[in-house]
């Protein structure tokens, strides 16, 4: 893995780059560049996606950690510039929603989190659903789709996978139960996902027994109780609640125990613990010539997002200023027209992520991230341990 | 030709009311007035289905009371004062006689057990009964004499002015149009068929490229066809009863103009015309006839003599002037032996064949809509009925209407015994491989689709009626006649010959009838005439024709006057507060209906702000040129043409709910939809909702309140190799939330056979020790909502060894010996349905049927066909973790992607605005519209609004977005066309084609492999393939594909006479059949095929001798 020397500073300043630009870019005006260093122009193809606006170029990373050794410059990743620049802001958090700033940091690695957070990090989910009465007009599939979707508010840590010749029991799965019935001349009953009720002594359906006299089994054994555990003691399982299930007629019945276990989004999308997590890379706008006057403000207006301001330039005069890149939707209406595309230039910072994680509601998401943390990490444990 | 029909239903519809009150951005010119309003509510009146159940109601109300009274009486040969004699005839309430009881039936029960949905045809009969003197006149009411079946909503169906509640206690879906029959239990429409007017002149070129006039005559007794023919400068006429052709002359004289120059001056005085007839005139003259006399003479020995004619022998010297009355121009009818009607006639036919020849443009062109009628259902049934009654005595006993009727609904063979013409039917017009006919044709606008078409062979052949084309019913006639009358129409009777063509002066044509002359043609207008009456003037024949025929395509258009609407901005507004209606805009004379001819008549402006003062009318809507199927493309014409034909061919492939009944439905043999979170969504950018498009059978899909597939965000770009050749990259996670889902039904039915000795199947209890017997019940059968496996057992029958013998008592029937015969179910191995619904019901002969219904939920897979609404298809070529999938800033991650190169060549642009209209729409939450040509009236959202929309909410407005690889995190290095596109499920899924096998069965004659999945077949080894193989030289490989994997054999082969011999196995020797002897018999290895070759050629007297040499 190789991470490149960076840091989140401007690398040229305004001036050198306007200089650049002016005189139209030559290797041969180039300065030397010190043993140890890349020149300017390479550094910034190394930091920075430049968005064009026919197409993004500059848009990979360095795969190689000797890829400029001729130079003498090693950008392999050493921990302690790393620990040193790389930084978390949080941005905005609340229960099923973060946004944070991850600084300092290769795009494979963020990507990595990302992946693992979509189909890794294990949830609990409704696998299988015993269907004892079902009279309305949705077909007993569809209905078990519809109950695997809903998320179900449970710590997934406290329980463990189900393989395939385990028997259900307290440790590795959640039993609920489902009876709704709209009594004739009742106006359509909606039944709703919070009619979902935990069974804490697992399922109460009978098996049918092959032997006759053989003491009657249910389709789980519990040992215990769930509810006598500690973690679930005053603190009962739930779904998530105001999702339509079904609709039941005059009359019709649904009776129905859900089983749920513990699985991973790779599996099936029901188990993935966020409805969806990515990330951008930092928007930064540059402006490359002095935008005054009318231009000034034709600019501001053109930006649906507000990305520019306008300062005073001093004796009355108006002047275009980045207010906020931040907010930037790359819609790229600033650089529409060949005269734009001159005085104003669009870049996205390679090692800076906004990332945002967006929960099903089983775990908070800033402990989705740190569950995502330590998945990642028992992976490279693995290899690892597997390689030496 | 066939009209193949689509149909569509005249309900509100919820997704009206969610319209955006907003209009896009796009104001026209001219500020003009929204007519869209008028088309749902045209939908609403009229229905897509309207012109079906008028001709039915016709045929029902009027037309077989004009059959029955035509020929109403029937006489005994023997005794002509025994008479039968039908004084009325209706027909009942759908009924059916069950146990000599009648019940009434719905739609929904014969569906359920295979009935036809029919009613008794009941008779008022009056016939003279007793015999030897004692006559008795006696009157029997109601006699059922044969069960029509019944068009659903028509005047006798049950579902007849029913509103929604009544019924969906009928079991019926209140989206359901009607407009077709149910026969044994199947859904059947009958289409509209195409052919050329019957009772007009028709000038056209024959194969010899002479020109000729023809009219085929149709009137209730018979039908004819008269060609009169212009050979070689003269003009003879062509009839079927005539041998010969017939100079024309002569036919004029037989007719009793024996005045030549009475002729010329009926054809026209100009010398022109004189001159051209000169040479048939000098003609007549050759033959000697001059007299009526003698004229009647000639024919008489042209006539051709039936082998059968002795009994008419007595009316012989008649013959000739009887086939010139009844046979002869037969539409013309002749009255009191007054010929002089069907003199003119003739005359005005010569005069257009001269016209045709003075000047080429006078031709008519057979392939011109306004020369053409479409049959619709009520006119085809009554073809058959006539027939049917044609020969009636002998019919009446034996159910012949009832099941004659049934059969040609349910095979589609509409043999019509009684004119020859007739018979041929479709196939042979299909058969005609000139372009000509399928060409499109400049007077289809408006009337017929231009784009929806099939592809192939019947190309062109097929087509669809537009959105608001109406096809009439007959009108009745003598009220017209006697209106153009008093108009000033000069009677026929009054003028001579010399009066007929004056300058200045009109002749009257009222349904290919001379009715006479006007000189002063006025158009008309008053209101008071049917509104479908039209009166359309040619200047060039100097002739105004008026019909009030059937079968003529016509459609509505706003009136203007000097250019300007009638229609103005209060109309529409009463019309949108339901103050009025759209019969109202007809009666107030907003707006008419024309026909193909009166549009020639019309200047017809597209658009309000387009009209001049010279223009007569207006468009309602540009959009309302295309058919139903093609009306739901949105921007189609943004799209290449043929893009369009293929959507439309697509489209009907496309799963979609079928109807809210559609859960109850057991006769479809597999109903197909998806079931996406419980309803699918509706098109983000859709044609605006015209009222609900349904099309019956082919597969009823509804766009706007039952929903197709999805709005799938769409990616464009390449990914991962597995999409060339259009295939689809789909994203997992999209499909396990339940994207493209569906449910596949199919029936299963059996029946509980009783037999002739009175034993009958038994339905046992299961021991319930079998592994497959685990999904039956105690009763023997499966239970509805049981997870049904490939090879379980679904009913648990058997059968008694013994059928046969006599009828079998009590006790004897106790001991009967069964053999287990098993229902097993023959699934997909690896996959579980579950079994629907179990009904059972007993069928014609009353034995116990079990139908069963197994539904089989899928999930899209590899292989699964999918289309866009631009005639884009493509296979799912590969299922992707969502993880790998790119996603955008926003964290959007496409549910497909699409190969970019799906658009250069195919130049569907259509589809790139709807991507566009799609991304607007859902980030501004508006519906977007794409209506055909809806851009200036405003029912199109243009591209530029749409993409001043995309910019303000923080889009590209080109649609491209900056996207990330969900693989290595870096962004791609081109920014992507991305949006959500309606996409459709098509019914085609691997899982129902898949297949291979290794050994199985064999065809029982060849010993070969059999062909074809369904009976377990082998993959052939082709000519083609043969051919690659031996270009490699693996001969081995051959000898294996084609002799020892096919049909070896071992074969004996007499070495002394060549021919094949056998084994006998008393004497384990082989012998030769031919010697008598084994001496010289080897065996050797042969395919079964080459056997079988060599016998079958000694069958027919060819000796193929083997000649084997040591190898």
């Amino acid at each position: 893995m190789s991470e490149q020397e960076s840091s989140s500073d401007e690398i040229m300043s305004s001036e050198e780059e306007e200089q650049q630009q002016k005189e139209g870019f030559s290797y041969w005006n180039l300065k030397d560049v010190e043993r140890g260093q890349l020149p300017p122009h390479i550094r910034k193809q190394g930091a920075r996606v430049h968005c064009k606006p026919d197409a993004p170029t500059n848009t990979e990373t360095l795969q190689y950690s000797g890829s400029y050794a001729s130079m003498g410059v090693d950008n392999s990743l050493r921990l302690d510039p790393f620990r040193e620049n790389f930084r978390i802001k949080v941005i905005a958090l609340d229960k099923d929603k973060m946004e944070f700033d991850m600084i300092g940091i290769d795009a494979a690695v963020a990507n990595a989190f990302r992946r693992v957070l979509i189909s890794e990090v294990p949830t609990m989910a409704i696998e299988k659903v015993f269907i004892a009465n079902n009279t309305s007009v949705i077909q007993d599939e569809v209905l078990a789709h519809r109950l695997g979707l809903i998320p179900l508010k449970v710590d997934p840590r406290l329980f463990e996978y189900l393989s395939a010749n385990d028997t259900p029991n307290e440790k590795n799965t959640i039993v609920l139960k489902l009876h709704a019935r709209c009594n004739q001349g009742q106006p359509r009953h909606t039944v709703y996902s919070q009619e979902l009720k935990w069974l804490p002594n697992g399922s109460e359906f009978a098996k049918e027994s092959e032997k006759p006299d053989s003491k009657p089994s249910t389709y789980t054994s519990f040992s215990c109780s769930q509810d006598s555990q500690p973690e679930f003691a005053g603190n009962p399982i739930s779904t998530m609640e105001d999702i339509i299930v079904a609709k039941l007629g005059p009359g019709q019945e649904i009776e129905l125990e859900a089983h749920a276990v513990k699985g991973m989004g790779k599996t099936h999308a029901k188990w993935s613990p966020v409805g969806t997590a990515w990330y951008r890379m930092f928007p930064e706008v540059v402006l490359l010539d002095n935008i005054e006057g009318e231009d000034a403000e034709e600019l501001m207006r053109k930006c649906p997002s507000g990305v520019f301001d306008i300062e005073d330039a001093g004796n009355g005069k108006k002047r275009t200023k980045v207010a906020d890149s931040r907010a930037c939707t790359l819609c790229r209406e600033c650089i529409r027209g060949d005269e734009w595309e001159k005085r104003v230039s669009l870049h996205r910072v390679k090692d800076h992520f906004i990332f945002t994680i967006e929960s099903t509601g089983a775990l908070p998401p800033e402990v989705l991230f740190t569950e995502a943390v330590k998945i990642l990490e028992a992976k490279c444990e693995r290899v690892i341990t597997e390689l030496s | 030709m066939v009209v193949v029909q689509g149909d569509s239903m005249s309900e509100e519809n919820v997704v009206d009311h969610l319209i955006d009150k907003q209009k896009p951005a796009a104001a026209p010119v001219k500020s003009a007035v929204d007519k869209f309003q008028l088309l749902p509510e045209f939908l609403k009146v009229r229905g897509l289905v309207k012109q079906h159940l008028d001709s039915f109601n016709y045929f029902i109300n009027t037309g077989i009371k004009k059959i029955v009274r035509a020929n109403d009486r029937i006489v005994s040969t023997v005794d002509p004062s025994l008479y039968l004699r039908f004084t009325d005839v209706r027909i009942g309430k759908p009924s059916m006689v069950v146990d000599a009881i009648s019940e009434q039936i719905t739609p929904h029960m014969c569906r359920l057990s295979d009935t036809t949905y029919a009613a008794p045809i009941l008779v008022n009969i009056e016939y003279i009964s007793g015999s030897h003197g004692r006559k008795e006149k006696m009157i029997k009411n109601d006699v059922v004499i044969g069960r029509m079946p019944i068009m659903l909503r028509s005047c006798c169906c049950v579902l007849y002015g029913k509103n929604e509640a009544e019924l969906a206690r009928l079991g019926e879906c209140p989206l359901d149009p009607g407009g077709y029959f149910v026969v044994k239990g199947t859904e059947k429409v009958i289409l509209i068929q195409e052919q050329l007017s019957k009772n007009r002149i028709i000038i056209d070129n024959d194969k010899k490229g002479n020109i000729n006039a023809s009219v085929t005559s149709s009137t209730e007794a018979t039908k004819s066809k008269t060609v009169i023919l212009m050979e070689k400068e003269k003009m003879y006429l062509c009839l079927n009863q005539f041998a010969k052709k017939i100079p024309i002359m002569v036919v004029m004289k037989a007719m009793g103009m024996e005045s030549d120059q009475e002729v010329v001056q009926m054809v026209g005085r100009d010398p022109r015309y004189s001159a051209l007839l000169l040479p048939s005139i000098e003609e007549c003259a050759n033959h000697g006839v001059y007299t009526q006399q003698q004229a009647l003479e000639y024919l008489e020995a042209m006539v051709k003599r039936s082998t059968y004619s002795s009994s008419s022998a007595e009316k012989q010297e008649n013959r000739a002037l009887a086939i010139l009355r009844d046979v002869f121009i037969a539409n013309v009818p002749v009255r009191k032996n007054n010929f002089r009607p069907k003199c003119i006639y003739v005359a005005v036919m010569l005069r257009r064949m001269m016209e045709a020849i003075l000047n080429k443009d006078a031709m008519d062109d057979k392939d011109y809509v306004g020369n053409k009628r479409l049959e619709l259902s009520g006119q085809l049934i009554s073809l058959l009925f006539e027939d049917f009654r044609f020969d009636f005595s002998q019919y009446i006993v034996r159910d012949s209407i009832t099941n004659g009727l049934e059969r040609a609904l349910s095979t589609g063979n509409w043999d019509v015994k009684r004119f020859r013409m007739n018979r041929k039917g479709v196939t042979q017009v299909l058969a005609r491989k000139v372009s000509g006919p399928r060409a499109l044709q400049p007077s289809q606008w408006g009337m017929l689709c231009p784009c929806d078409t099939p592809e192939g062979e019947a190309c062109g052949l097929v087509k669809n009626l537009a959105l608001m084309t109406h096809v009439t019913t007959d009108e009745e006639e003598s009220p017209l006649i006697s209106l153009c009358k008093c108009l000033g129409v000069e009677d026929l009777e009054l003028l001579s010959g010399e009066e007929l063509h004056t300058p200045n002066s009109f002749l009257v044509i009222f349904n290919g009838l001379i009715l006479g002359k006007h000189r002063r043609p006025q158009l008309r207008r008053a209101g008071k005439i049917g509104e479908f009456v039209s009166v359309f003037v040619n200047e060039k024949q100097r002739a105004v024709y008026i019909a009030s025929d059937g079968g003529r395509v016509c459609r509505p258009l706003v009136i203007a006057d000097k250019g300007v609407s009638r229609i103005k901005e209060h109309h529409m507004r009463e019309l949108m507060d339901g103050a009025r209606t759209f019969d109202d805009f007809l009666h107030e004379g907003l707006i008419e209906y024309l026909d193909v001819n009166e549009e020639n008549n019309a200047l017809i402006a597209l658009y309000e702000w387009e009209a001049t003062p010279e223009t007569t009318h207006i468009e309602i809507e540009p959009f309302t040129i295309l058919g139903v199927v093609a009306g739901l493309i949105p921007y189609p014409h943004h799209n290449q043409s043929p893009r369009n034909t293929y959507q439309c061919a697509m489209g009907k492939q496309a799963m979609g709910n079928i109807a809210y009944n559609q859960a109850s439905f057991m006769s479809l043999v597999s109903i197909i939809r998806n079931v996406l979170f419980l309803t699918s969504d509706l098109p983000v950018i859709a044609v605006r909702p015209y009222g609900l498009a349904t099309l019956p059978f082919a597969s009823r899909l509804d766009m706007i309140s039952l929903g197709l597939v999805r709005n799938a965000t769409v990616a464009v770009m390449s990914y991962s190799g597995y999409d060339i050749e259009d295939a689809i990259v789909m994203n997992k996670a999209s499909l396990d939330r339940g994207f493209g889902r569906c449910i596949v039904l199919k029936k299963y039915t059996c029946t509980n056979q009783k037999y002739e000795n009175g034993a009958s199947d038994r339905i046992l209890r299961p021991q319930k020790n079998e592994e497959r017997e685990r999904v039956l019940d105690d009763d023997g059968l499966a239970a509805p909502g049981e997870i049904i496996r490939h090879g379980d057992i679904y009913i648990n029958k058997e059968s008694p060894i013994e059928t046969r013998g006599p009828l079998k008592s009590a006790a004897a029937l106790a001991d009967v010996k069964y053999r287990p015969c098993a229902q097993i179910f023959k699934g997909t191995e690896g996959e579980s349905c579950v079994v629907d619904r179990v009904a059972l019901c007993s069928d014609k002969n009353n034995n116990l049927c079990i139908k069963y219904k197994i539904r089989h939920t899928r999930r899209p897979e590899v292989g699964d066909k999918f289309s866009s609404r631009h005639g884009q298809k493509g296979v799912c070529g590969t299922i992707i973790q969502q993880e790998d999938f790119p996603f955008s800033e926003r964290g959007i991650c496409p549910d497909l992607i699409m190969n970019p190169h799906g658009f250069p060549s195919r130049m569907t642009v259509g589809k790139m605005i709807e991507l566009l209209g799609g991304k607007a729409g859902v980030s501004c939450g508006r519906f977007h519209y794409g209506s055909a040509f809806g851009e200036p009236s405003g029912h199109a959202d243009r591209v530029e609004a749409i993409s001043e929309t995309l910019v303000k909410h923080g889009f590209s407005y080109n649609g491209k977005d900056f996207i990330y690889s969900g693989i290595t995190g870096c962004p791609l290095q081109a920014y992507i066309f991305m949006g959500p596109i309606y996409y459709q499920k098509l019914k085609h899924m691997v899982l129902d084609k898949m297949h291979a096998r290794g050994s199985g069965p064999r065809v029982m004659l060849t010993r070969q492999p059999t062909d074809g999945r369904a009976r377990n077949g082998g993959l052939r080894v082709g000519e083609m393939e043969k051919d690659c193989l031996v270009a490699y030289g693996t001969s081995m490989l051959l000898y294996e594909r084609l002799m020892v994997s096919s049909d070896q054999f071992e074969a004996q082969v007499c070495r002394a006479c060549g021919l094949l011999g056998y084994y006998n196995q008393k004497l384990k020797a082989a012998m030769c059949t031919t010697c008598k002897n084994g001496d010289k018999v080897s065996t050797m290895k042969l395919p079964y095929a080459c056997k079988l070759l060599i016998q079958e050629l000694q069958s027919m007297n060819i000796v193929p001798r083997l000649k084997l040499a040591e190898a």
